[in-house]
Parts: structure tokens; C-alpha cells; sequence
């Protein structure tokens, strides 16, 4: 049978959310439990978290979080990083033995500086230094793969159900203002933990409901710059998409939404503003695509906030309530109503409208 | 009878009990097969000059008329097939080339019938077309490689110029001499009527159609048959011929006969005079010329026009067309090897160039490797017959198709592939008055629209089944081909995977 | 009122349009039937001179001198369509010798005959304009006079 990466996978999903809008800093316990009333929405092939804010004290080091096969890949993956790396801390993924969770990896994470010496000679800023050597890991170092590369942030994920995953990472250990988290349907795979969402590129991260049916249009165009969809999963390239379209093109969230979930010719025709339809029009005729059709709801995180989209026809359910500072993200009402039982104004935003939270200018995160 | 006698290819059946006298085939036919013996009081033909155009049969009011073909047997074999032996007797006659009209009748592989289209089950939903939006709108043209701001930040919305089209197919490039007036004026309604463009070909524009300009490409072939500024500011974009699918290498001839009046006028060449274009453009014989040309036509039409570079499908396509891409082009036109003709010599016709198919596979990928894709757009023709042609050509990797021979059948051509005699009997590839007239743009330009808007509608079913609501979306989806009964070679070079797996 | 126009520009000449006109006013309902082996009477005719060919029939004038000469009331104008009462006709042909577009013939039996435009036939709408391959006659209302 092949696994991810030889044949693409379809899968549903659950998806959930939640930031402080204060930047104030919660563990993820509550995350973990908001998954539970989602349980049928994964089937126990992948679950996972992505949390922004959890590494105060490294927070100007990239966080790399590997899976690796055995110990002697790991050794000799330490030796390409320290060609390329200063590596400030090196250490297991602490783990909590559970029935639920089996057949781990050796999970493993490194506090790494770029060294000035190679950015200077490849002519490469930070970021997209870092991207390349985990897209060079990613395909071509057998048994090693980084599943998490950002700064102050760290994704964790496995092959199980979400709430036990959560469980077997001690979530609760951790305090981030942001949380997005991931339960999986995978409909053809054995399940692999790479395979698990959230996918991430440097502090990207993205938890994708829902199958989309332009892939390959996608996948095909952005691989022209650089990046390679091992995966052949959705997640993987939204996430990609997304780092092209505000990393490299300078795109803000509001525009890219309006790229990747463009809104139709007809309603762009209908605008009065003659400025807004010069843009949405410029949009779509530069980036076409990058238009992504069939359903999907997805949670894209970065440092400093989350961003929630639906795909143009809303095909996935979505919903978003807010309460104080909070605002949560879920498929389903369900969710939210764990993480905070008085939750207000809870709301489905239509297809293709992005809602944009920001933690507050001048917190300190 | 002599050595040099040939048996009619056709025989023409008339039900003597259906047949009225009405002699609508006889007035019909330009061939002169059909005439009325006033003795007898009945009609007679003689079928060796019959071409099987199918126009007394179309007309007949009574179903009285049939063609067949004919039955006299050569003893052929699968070497000696009867066309070869017939085409030695031809030539052993005439001492001439073999002319052939249309496209590669030959059975070579039609890849478009091995590729199967998918559709959604289950975990995607399709969508009802007729319920939700559905979008065929495609912009052609170079996009840019970055986003720029202005200084407060607002976005540069600023594109090289781009052609926008209703739905991703065009009629292709047949020239106002080798085709009529009115099938040229057939052709520049629809187009317009359809938000789409047609192609002027290497005949110049009458000045007639100067007014469906922004649906118009106009094209610069080898011969630069009129050719001047005016023309080149008429058009929507500028098209250089390098070369077309029916006849790769070599360059066109239009005979005299067929220069006449407003023909020799548009081409700007004396009445009577042969037309001939060279095999290659004289001032390219490399691509570092091409570059100089397409910046010539940009500087002529102050870079508000894109420029297109038609070429055939040959072995190389790859390489020729990554250097297009680099040559300042904006859009690369492949013409593949069943791409149709007026006239090409048969022997060329039938055996040079490859199949479009694989040519645009090849060829969108080698962009794509070389991260050059976004520099140009695709068009690809060389006979796209159907919705689900051009729907495969999306997902191949093309932004639009070219139509040429679909069209012309939609305004009767009954494809009796002898367009070089120039009699064509449904008044399109004929400049003879009577015949020309035969072809109403009025009918002709419905029966366009008809087709296009059918065919507007089968591509949103195919796209809706396969959970995709914008014509973008499925722009070099591969994913969404699978091949049946094709070898691992010709797979791995359309990039798609096997049926089933 | 609508009428058959003829389109010259576009008028190839084939004749079908009589053959058309004569199946139509043949009440029988098959061509072969009506049309093979006899002499047709159609109430359109092609002129056909120098490669300039077209279809003729009757105009409906809005003041139709055929109407005035008539002498037994047989062609009448109803609703702007000039009718002709077969039954009434005595066959005088003055009609056809005034109509200045020959619109008018004698139907073999003595009396004339002239294009209703189909609708005192089981065709319902002009045959000929029906049957015409390249739309050169047309069947519109393009106001009077």
C-alpha cells in the first residue's frame, strides 16, 4: 500500500481555534478537550496542534521539530544542521505513554540560529534559508522529517485521535495565545505521523477541513517556485500558498483570502468602487492559480494571529464566537461551547470571507 | 479506358422512385456532377466528379439522393492500401506533389480519446452548474513575476497587456482568401457576440471587419501579406506565424485564381498573382531574430498589445517553446500535427509533426521546470473537436484552445477535404461570387454562437462533476486525467496517471 | 403585418422555395407524392437572369389594384392579406394581367391562385421561407408602407 507522499490523500476533518486577542497565555488543555464532541469527525489516523507563543524563552531561535526513524538518522541530520546551524538547545519532545498512542517515532527538537556565514553566502535572508533546508530535509533525507520550523511556536501531531494526542504531548504544559488543532478522516492511508495536521512552513501553520479539487492546478504552479509537496496533501499546499503569497509576494491576509478564495467575476462586476474591483480583478488575473475550489475551511496561523477561510461556496461548515478577549474557531458549535460554555455571538462566516484576528499592537508575545 | 483511368472514389445513389426533377442538385453542385436530361425527363450524374461535399444530399428535398463509397475493388493489402496505390497512379500521372486539404486523416493515436476526466464522489461534492456559479472567463497574457505598492501601499494593479475571453477557446487563424467573406464575417460576429477572439490568418483584414477589431488577432506570417500599421493597431493582439500544425517547414500558396478583388486588395498583392510565404521568415532564422520581430510588433502597437508566436508541433517543442517564453512572447499558439489546412502538400500533411497532445504536456511542463510558466500563456489547437477536447487541454496545462475545422463545420463544411480546388460548394473555401453567397453570416454566425454557447455549457457540466467552479482551478490539474490503454512512456509524458490507479 | 421578403443578397437560386410552395398548397402529405412526375404550380417563382436570382410572390399591397379589378369579389383583403375565393373566381384574369409582380397565376383549373402566405394551408407558416437553406426570404413584420 503507499503511503503519503506516493498517492494523494483525501480526507475529512475537524478543525478548532482559539486566541487571545491580549496575547494572554493559556495551556492547551482546553484545545484538547474541545476536540472530544468532534470525535466523529476523525477516525484515529491523525491528530494535531499548532501552538503560537510557546517558547518565550527561545523565541529568537527557530524551533525544529522532527520525527525521526532511528537514531542513527538523527545523528547524521544533526551533522547537516550543524553545517548550517548553531544549535543553542537540542532535546527529546517530552511524551506521555498512553495505550492510545503507539508506534512513535523519535520526536525531537532543536533551538537553531541561522550561521551568518551561509546567508551571506547564498545570498538568502533568514526565512527562506530556514524554508529550503527543511524543504531539502523534507525530500531528501530518508527517515528525517521537520514538521515544525517557526519561531516562538511549535506544531504537534501523531497518528490518533486529536484529544489523545494532545494527552500523549502534555498540551497541558504548555502556554500559548494561540492554539489551532486538527482531527483527521483520512479515506485511503494507513496514517502516517507526518501525514498529521497541522502542516507548517516556519511559523505558517494551517489545519484544513475538506478536499479541494484545484490540487493539482496548485500544486503544479507552486512548485514552480521552490517548494515541494511531498505530502500530496491539501494541507500542504495551502500552507505553501500561503508562504508565496505573503512571504514572497508581499500579499497581505485580507488580499491573499481574496486570491486563494477570490470572489466571482459577477459579484466582482457588481462592485461600485471602481479601486476594489481594479484590485480583485488584478488579484485573479495575476494569480489564477492560486484560486483553490472544491470545500474547505481552514485555520492559518502565524505569529501574532489566525486567519479563517471558507472556500467560496462554503462546502464546510465553520463557525466563530467570540467572548472577552477570546475569539474561537471550530467546525463545529460544539467545540467552542467546551472551550468557553458562554460564548457570544456565534456566527458562520459566508464563503470566502476571511476573518482576520490580531493579537493587540504592543503585547509583547 | 486507359492506363492513366482511375475509378471514382464515390458513387451517387439516386432513389428514382423519391426523385421529384427538381434540380436543386444539379444548380447546387459546383462540381458538375448532377444534370437534368430533358428527354428522359430525369436526372443523371457523373460521379467521377464528385468530392462527396454532401450538399445535393443536404438539399434534396425528398431524401431522394445518397452518396456511397464506392466498391470497386483494387486488391489491396495492409501494405498496398487502395489510397497509397491510388496516390502512386495520381502521381505517376501528374508528375506533380500530392495536395491534400484539412487535417492528418491517418490512424494515429487521438490522444484526447485515451484520456478519461474525472468526478467527484462522496468526499468532495460536485457542483450543479445550473445552481451555482460557474466560472469559463480566462485572461491570456504575460503575468508579472512580483507584486509591487505604490508609495502608500496600495497595490500596482498593473498587467502586461491580457486578452480576456468568456470561455478558454478561440477560433483559429484561416486567411479572407482561403476562406470567403462571409465566412470571414461569420467568424468576426460570433467571435464577438461570444466575448471571444477569431483570427484574421495570413490574409490581412477587409476593411469591412475593421469594427469587430477588439475580437480580432491579427496575424504577420512569413509572406506578410497585408501587413501594415493600421492593421496591426485593428487587432485585440498580433499573432507571428511561425509555423501551422497541417504543414510544419513549409510556407503557404495561395494560387492566383483565388486572387481576386477584395482578396488581392487585402493582401496588397496584384490581382492574379500567386501568394506565396516562405518556409521560414526571412529575417528569423534563429530565435534571437524571433525576440527582434516581437518587439518590433510591441513597439508598433506601443506595447499595448500582446504578441502571440504560433508554431508546430514538431519533436522539439519543449526547448523551442521555453525559448519563446524568453523571447519577450506573450502567449505561444501550438498548432499539433492534425491542425487543418487549405491545402498542404499530403506527404507533409501526413507525416510531419507530432500530436498536440503530448506536445502541450511537454511543453507546460518544461515551463513549469524552468519556472517560466507565468511568462506566457498556452493556446493549443491542431484539432480540439469537443468540450471535453478542450476540457482536457485545461487540465493538461493550456489556458485556451484553437478551433478552426469544428468551426468551419458548424457553417456546413462537410470536411470532403478538397478546399484547393476552391469550389467549395457550401461557399467557405471559395472566392467564386455565386458560392460565396451560399453562406449567409446571418445563419452563419448563429450556427457559431450555437455551437460555442453548447459547448460553454457541456465544459461547466464537466468542471461541476469534477467539483471545480472556475476554469482556473482546473488549468494543469492533472489530477483530474487518467489514460486508458496508453504505455508508461506516453503517461509519463502527459504527466497522468492510469486508469484505476 | 408580417410578409415574405426576399433577400436577393442571399437568394442562391436553388428553387427550392417552389417545390416548398407547391408541396404546401398540394394538401397532400408527402412530396413525392404530390410533386413527382407532374407539372408544379407554385405561387412563388424564382427570377433568375444574368447570376442574379430571387424569389417573387405576392407583396399583400396595402392598396392592391389585383382587389380593384377583380370583378367578382373573389380576391378580397382581410387583415391586410389578400385572400383569393377560389369559388367566387370566374376566371377573367384580369388579376394577373394587372399585377405588376406577377404575383398571381392561374392554377390549371381555370382559376387563379395567389400565396396566402400558408396560413389557409396545413403548413401554418410560409413554406417557403420555412424551407429556405440560406435565409435569403423572411418572414418578419417590418411596419407598413
Amino acid at each position: 500500500m503507499n503511503l503519503e507522499g506516493q498517492v494523494r490523500i483525501p480526507s475529512g476533518c475537524a478543525i478548532a481555534a482559539v486566541i487571545s486577542k491580549e496575547g494572554k497565555r493559556m495551556t492547551g488543555e482546553a484545545i484538547t478537550e474541545a476536540m472530544e464532541p468532534m470525535h466523529d469527525r476523525s477516525n484515529g489516523l491523525g491528530g494535531g496542534f499548532a501552538a503560537y507563543g510557546i517558547y518565550p524563552e527561545y523565541k529568537e531561535f527557530y524551533a525544529l521539530h522532527f520525527f525521526f526513524n532511528d537514531r542513527d538518522t538523527r545523528k547524521n541530520c544533526e551533522k547537516f544542521l550543524k553545517e548550517r546551524f548553531e544549535i543553542v538547545k537540542s532535546e527529546l519532545i517530552p511524551t506521555r505513554k498512553i495505550p492510545e498512542i503507539t508506534d512513535e517515532p523519535i520526536i525531537w527538537r532543536y533551538f537553531v540560529a541561522p550561521l551568518k556565514s551561509m546567508l551571506v553566502s547564498m545570498q538568502l535572508d533568514e526565512s527562506e534559508y530556514v524554508a529550503r533546508t527543511v524543504m531539502k530535509i523534507n525530500t531528501e533525507m530518508h527517515g528525517a522529517y521537520v514538521f515544525s520550523s517557526g519561531k516562538n511556536m511549535g506544531t504537534f501531531k501523531a497518528v490518533g485521535f486529536p484529544e489523545d494526542v494532545g494527552v500523549f504531548y502534555k498540551l497541558d504544559e504548555y502556554e500559548g495565545y494561540s492554539w489551532t488543532a486538527h482531527g483527521r478522516y483520512p479515506t485511503n492511508t494507513p496514517g502516517w505521523w507526518g501525514g498529521a495536521h497541522p502542516f507548517t512552513l516556519l511559523d505558517y501553520s494551517i489545519v484544513h477541513n475538506g478536499e479541494i479539487s484545484s490540487y493539482d492546478a496548485n500544486r503544479r504552479f507552486i512548485e514552480m517556485f521552490g517548494y515541494k509537496c511531498t505530502l500530496q496533501t491539501d494541507t500542504e499546499v495551502i500552507t505553501y500558498i500561503m508562504d508565496y503569497l505573503i512571504r514572497r509576494q508581499g500579499l497581505n491576509l485580507e488580499e491573499t483570502a481574496n486570491v486563494i478564495a477570490a470572489p466571482f467575476w459577477q459579484t466582482i462586476e457588481n462592485m461600485d468602487d471602481e479601486k476594489e474591483k481594479e484590485k480583485y480583478t488584478y488579484l485573479r488575473t495575476m494569480f489564477p492559480s492560486l484560486l483553490v475550489t472544491g470545500p474547505f475551511s481552514i485555520v492559518f496561523g502565524f505569529n501574532g494571529g489566525l486567519m479563517a477561510l471558507n472556500d467560496r461556496l462554503k462546502l464546510r461548515s465553520m463557525v466563530v464566537g467570540e467572548k472577552d478577549d477570546k475569539v474561537y474557531i471550530a467546525s463545529e458549535e460544539a467545540a467552542i461551547r467546551v472551550m468557553e460554555p458562554d460564548v457570544k455571538d456565534v456566527w458562520a462566516p459566508a464563503g470566502g470571507e476571511p476573518v482576520i484576528v490580531k493579537v493587540k499592537e504592543g503585547v509583547d508575545l | 479506358m486507359s492506363v492513366e483511368f482511375i475509378y471514382p472514389e464515390f458513387e451517387v445513389v439516386r432513389n428514382k422512385d423519391r426523385c421529384i426533377a427538381c434540380r436543386v442538385c444539379e444548380r447546387q453542385c459546383a462540381n458538375e456532377v448532377h444534370k437534368y436530361d430533358k428527354d428522359r425527363g430525369v436526372l443523371i450524374s457523373d460521379e467521377s466528379k464528385c468530392v462527396d461535399c454532401q450538399r445535393c444530399v443536404s438539399l434534396c428535398p425528398t431524401r431522394a439522393l445518397k452518396i456511397i463509397k464506392s466498391d470497386c475493388t483494387l486488391k489491396e493489402n495492409a501494405n498496398w492500401k487502395n489510397d497509397t496505390i491510388k496516390e502512386i497512379y495520381k502521381q505517376a500521372n501528374s508528375g506533380g506533389v500530392l495536395l491534400s486539404s484539412m487535417g492528418n486523416p491517418n490512424p494515429l493515436p487521438v490522444y484526447w480519446d485515451k484520456i478519461l476526466i474525472n468526478a467527484s464522489q462522496v468526499t468532495n461534492p460536485p457542483i450543479d452548474p445550473l445552481r451555482e456559479p460557474m466560472e469559463t472567463r480566462v485572461f491570456l497574457g504575460k503575468k508579472n513575476e512580483k507584486v509591487t505598492r505604490d508609495e502608500n501601499g496600495n497595490l500596482k494593479c498593473k498587467l502586461p497587456p491580457q486578452i480576456e475571453l468568456s470561455m478558454p477557446v478561440m477560433f483559429s487563424a484561416m486567411s479572407y482568401g482561403s476562406i470567403s467573406y462571409n465566412a470571414h464575417e461569420s467568424l468576426a460576429r460570433a467571435a464577438t457576440e461570444l466575448g471571444i477572439l477569431y483570427n484574421t490568418g495570413e490574409g490581412g483584414l477587409h476593411e469591412d471587419f475593421y469594427c469587430y477589431g477588439e475580437n480580432t488577432i491579427v496575424q504577420v506570417a512569413s509572406g506578410r501579406f497585408g501587413v501594415h500599421k493600421d492593421y496591426l493597431e485593428a487587432g485585440r493582439a498580433v499573432e507571428i506565424k511561425m509555423g501551422q500544425g497541417a504543414k510544419p517547414g513549409i510556407g503557404g500558396h495561395l494560387p492566383g485564381t483565388k486572387i481576386v478583388g477584395d482578396v488581392s486588395r487585402t493582401r496588397m498583392i496584384p490581382e492574379g498573382s500567386d501568394a506565396i510565404s516562405p518556409a521560414p521568415h526571412h529575417d528569423i532564422y534563429s530565435i534571437e531574430d524571433l525576440r527582434q520581430l516581437v518587439f518590433s510588433l510591441k513597439e508598433a502597437t506601443e506595447y499595448k498589445k500582446p504578441v502571440i508566436v504560433k508554431v508546430a508541433a514538431v519533436h522539439n517543442i519543449a526547448a523551442i517553446a521555453s525559448g519563446i517564453a524568453r523571447s519577450g512572447a506573450d502567449i505561444i499558439a501550438i498548432d499539433g500535427f492534425r491542425g487543418g489546412t487549405g491545402a498542404a502538400p499530403t506527404r507533409i500533411r501526413d507525416n510531419v509533426g507530432i500530436p498536440i497532445e503530448l506536445a502541450l504536456a511537454s511543453v507546460d511542463q518544461r515551463l513549469r521546470d524552468e519556472g517560466i510558466r507565468n511568462n506566457v500563456s498556452l493556446v493549443v489547437g491542431g484539432s480540439i473537436r469537443s468540450a471535453s477536447d478542450v476540457v482536457k487541454a485545461i487540465a493538461l496545462g493550456a489556458d485556451a484552445c484553437y478551433v478552426a475545422t469544428a468551426a468551419l463545420l458548424a457553417l456546413g463544411c462537410h470536411l470532403c477535404r478538397t478546399c484547393q480546388t476552391g469550389k467549395c460548394n457550401w461557399g467557405i473555401a471559395t472566392q467564386r461570387p455565386d458560392l460565396v453567397k451560399r453562406l449567409n453570416p446571418n445563419v452563419g454566425s448563429e450556427r457559431l454562437v450555437r455551437l460555442m454557447t453548447a459547448w460553454k455549457h457541456e465544459i461547466k457540466e464537466l468542471m461541476g462533476g469534477m467539483g471545480i467552479n472556475s476554469i482556473e482551478a482546473l488549468r494543469g490539474n492533472r489530477l483530474m486525467l487518467r489514460g486508458v490503454g496508453l504505455n508508461t512512456r506516453e503517461l509519463a509524458i502527459l504527466g497522468i496517471s492510469h486508469a484505476g490507479e | 403585418m408580417k410578409r415574405v421578403y426576399a433577400d436577393e443578397k442571399w437568394c442562391i437560386g436553388c428553387h427550392l422555395c417552389e417545390y416548398n410552395c407547391a408541396f404546401a398548397n398540394s394538401g397532400c402529405d408527402d412530396m413525392v407524392k404530390a410533386l413527382k412526375d407532374k407539372e408544379i404550380r407554385p405561387r412563388i417563382c424564382v427570377e433568375d437572369r444574368d447570376k442574379i436570382t430571387y424569389a417573387v410572390s405576392c407583396r399583400h399591397c396595402e392598396d392592391p389594384i389585383c382587389v380593384k379589378s377583380c370583378i367578382s369579389g373573389a380576391l378580397q383583403k382581410h387583415d391586410g392579406m389578400i385572400t383569393i375565393d377560389q369559388d367566387k373566381c370566374i376566371g377573367c384574369l384580369t388579376c394577373i394581367l394587372v399585377c405588376p409582380y406577377g404575383a398571381v397565376s392561374e392554377n390549371g383549373t381555370g382559376v387563379v391562385q395567389k400565396c396566402e402566405l400558408c396560413l389557409e394551408n396545413s403548413c401554418g407558416e410560409p413554406a417557403c421561407v420555412k424551407g429556405c437553406p440560406n435565409r435569403a426570404l423572411i418572414y418578419e413584420e417590418r411596419g407598413e408602407s
